[in-house]
């Protein structure tokens, strides 16, 4: 088997790490609206969100995280369709700080 | 807060934003600009390479205090399949020259000091407050925008959107549509920091002369998309990006696709005993042509990555931000030194600059390309890499085998693997659409 094949499950928290974060405590800026069954599209951030921040509670439902959030909007355009979840920027000053970006 | 009305407002802080603010502000306007981040740069992620033709438009003289990491000398362009790449790489000593052409940038350094000349120019600058939506008059122009800061809301005759690519204000607004998954790619990266003698013995470079890689191949898994390494003064900025709809597909996430790249045995010596200090995601336009949104009305313009004004054929970005929001601002200067209105009619002029620059000329030159690539991203990103770097080392492993039976091995591994109408009409369709 080559390297290719047999990296390793990459640890995303030792990556969101090294950046500096202002976070706007008890006022998470995107909200994953109550729901029974997750679209295709709000599974697939589990994988897709580059700073980890979604997971599926053992009941089905997608959770999130987003106190690592990097702001992208990658969830917000993939699940603008289903209007599964509520996405603003943070308040003004808070959220990810790039020191190099 | 603030009750005086102002010439022009600026939602953002980047390069097009910057551009826009700096130009109107010096030529006497009164503007306002504003933005989310701590200060202009904090929430902007580029590769980053700067290209200083669209910059000296607007300061000649910026080479004299702008933080350049390093002036580009080199460029590689690598297909790569697991195991290997196959390089086109070109070098010269006229990048040597007293004006460089291509530099590597941080962007939280750079886009500071950008938005310093800005606020010399007399522009007012508003950090850490986000536009939270817009405020039109009766018949429905665009006069003002509430922040996310207490207060009524601020009024001015124009508001430029230079929101960025996920900019909420104008798609909110129904201004234009929102961002489709399949024309934006989601870009990762990291950035690794290394002596500075380490980064120059490792890619042959003396003084501030730059190296920059640009990949594609089995690295992205069959999605449609790049990989990218460029070195900066005392480090290396390494990323990869793919477009979201073949993410969304796909299971790998995009950290896993970036740890992936870095450890290819092409990738993994050049960043050896590295520091990575920094981890970023950000969007990427790469819709082309066929995504630009309409960018104008009564009372707004649309600059920068918010319009989809990048060229991923070529990795052009801040140049284009760049171009646009000194277009933008031209047009905006011109009707309010004849006192005309800033209507929807008038600021079409804006569009008329556009098209007599580079950016729309490439834009439309390459508008065929990103459908071409992403309907075809099995054969461009997977097949065709694998059969060349395949045909590379059997012609260049020499075992006892005559080089006519070599030529014909890798003439039938092409024709079995891609069949020859199929090459045919991959090469004819490439053909037509970068012409």
């Amino acid at each position: 088997m080559n390297e290719m094949t047999t990296i390793q499950t990459a640890k995303v928290e030792e990556k969101l790490y090294q950046n500096r974060y202002l976070v706007d405590a008890g006022r998470p800026h995107i909200r994953v609206k109550p729901h029974e069954v997750p679209s295709a599209g709000l599974l697939a951030m589990i994988h897709l969100c580059p700073a980890g921040c979604y997971s599926v509670a053992e009941s089905g439902q997608v959770e999130l995280a987003a106190d690592g959030c990097l702001e992208c909007g990658t969830c917000r355009i993939v699940t603008k369709g289903t209007g599964e979840i509520e996405w603003n920027y943070p308040r003004g000053g808070f959220g990810v700080l790039y020191k190099f970006g | 807060m603030i009750d005086e009305k102002f010439d022009a407002i600026v939602v953002g802080a980047g390069p097009s934003g910057n551009a826009a603010a700096l130009v109107m502000a010096r030529e006497g306007l009164n503007v306002l600009q504003i933005e989310r981040g701590e200060y202009s740069g904090s929430k902007n992620v580029q590769g980053a390479i700067l290209y200083a033709d669209a910059l000296e438009q607007i300061i000649p003289d910026f080479r004299e205090d702008a933080p350049l990491e390093r002036h580009v000398i080199e460029q590689r362009m690598w297909t790569m399949d697991d195991r290997s790449h196959t390089g086109m790489h070109y070098r010269s000593d006229d990048f040597n020259e007293d004006k460089p052409n291509r530099y590597t940038i941080l962007r939280a350094q750079f886009d500071k000091w950008f938005s310093a000349k800005v606020r010399e120019a007399g522009a007012l600058l508003l950090c850490e407050t986000t536009v939270t939506e817009l405020v039109r008059d009766l018949k429905g122009k665009v006069i003002g925008v509430q922040t996310d800061r207490q207060g009524a809301p601020i009024m001015a005759d124009i508001v430029v959107l230079a929101e960025g690519v996920n900019g909420l204000v104008g798609q909110r607004s129904g201004l234009r549509e929102e961002v489709s998954p399949d024309s934006v790619a989601l870009a990762v990266k990291e950035m690794h920091f290394l002596p500075r003698e380490v980064v120059e013995a490792r890619f042959n470079l003396k003084g501030n002369e730059g190296v920059v890689i640009e990949a594609m191949g089995t690295i992205t898994k069959g999605m449609t998309g790049t990989g990218f390494l460029y070195t900066n003064e005392e480090s290396i900025s390494v990323g990869i990006g793919c477009i979201v709809s073949d993410m969304t597909e796909s299971e790998v996430t995009p950290y896993e696709l970036l740890d992936a790249f870095k450890k290819h045995p092409s990738i993994r010596p050049l960043l050896e005993g590295s520091e990575c200090k920094e981890y970023a995601a950000h969007l990427i336009p790469e819709g082309g042509y066929n995504a630009i949104p309409k960018l104008h009305g009564d009372g707004w313009l649309v600059v920068g990555d918010a319009g989809q004004f990048v060229n991923a054929v070529h990795r052009e970005g801040s140049n284009l931000a760049m171009t646009t929001g000194r277009l933008a601002a031209e047009t905006v200067i011109e009707l309010h030194r004849k006192r005309e209105e800033m209507s929807e009619a008038n600021l079409k002029r804006y569009l008329a600059r556009l098209e007599d620059t580079f950016v729309m000329k490439d834009l439309k030159k390459y508008k065929g390309i990103p459908a071409l690539l992403h309907g075809n991203k099995g054969n461009f990103f997977g097949t065709y890499p694998q059969l060349i770097s395949q045909a590379m080392q059997t012609w260049f492993r020499v075992d006892g085998v005559d080089k006519k039976s070599k030529e014909k091995a890798i003439m039938k591994n092409f024709r079995e693997t891609r069949t020859l109408r199929g090459m045919l009409g991959d090469a004819f369709k490439l053909a037509r659409a970068w012409r």
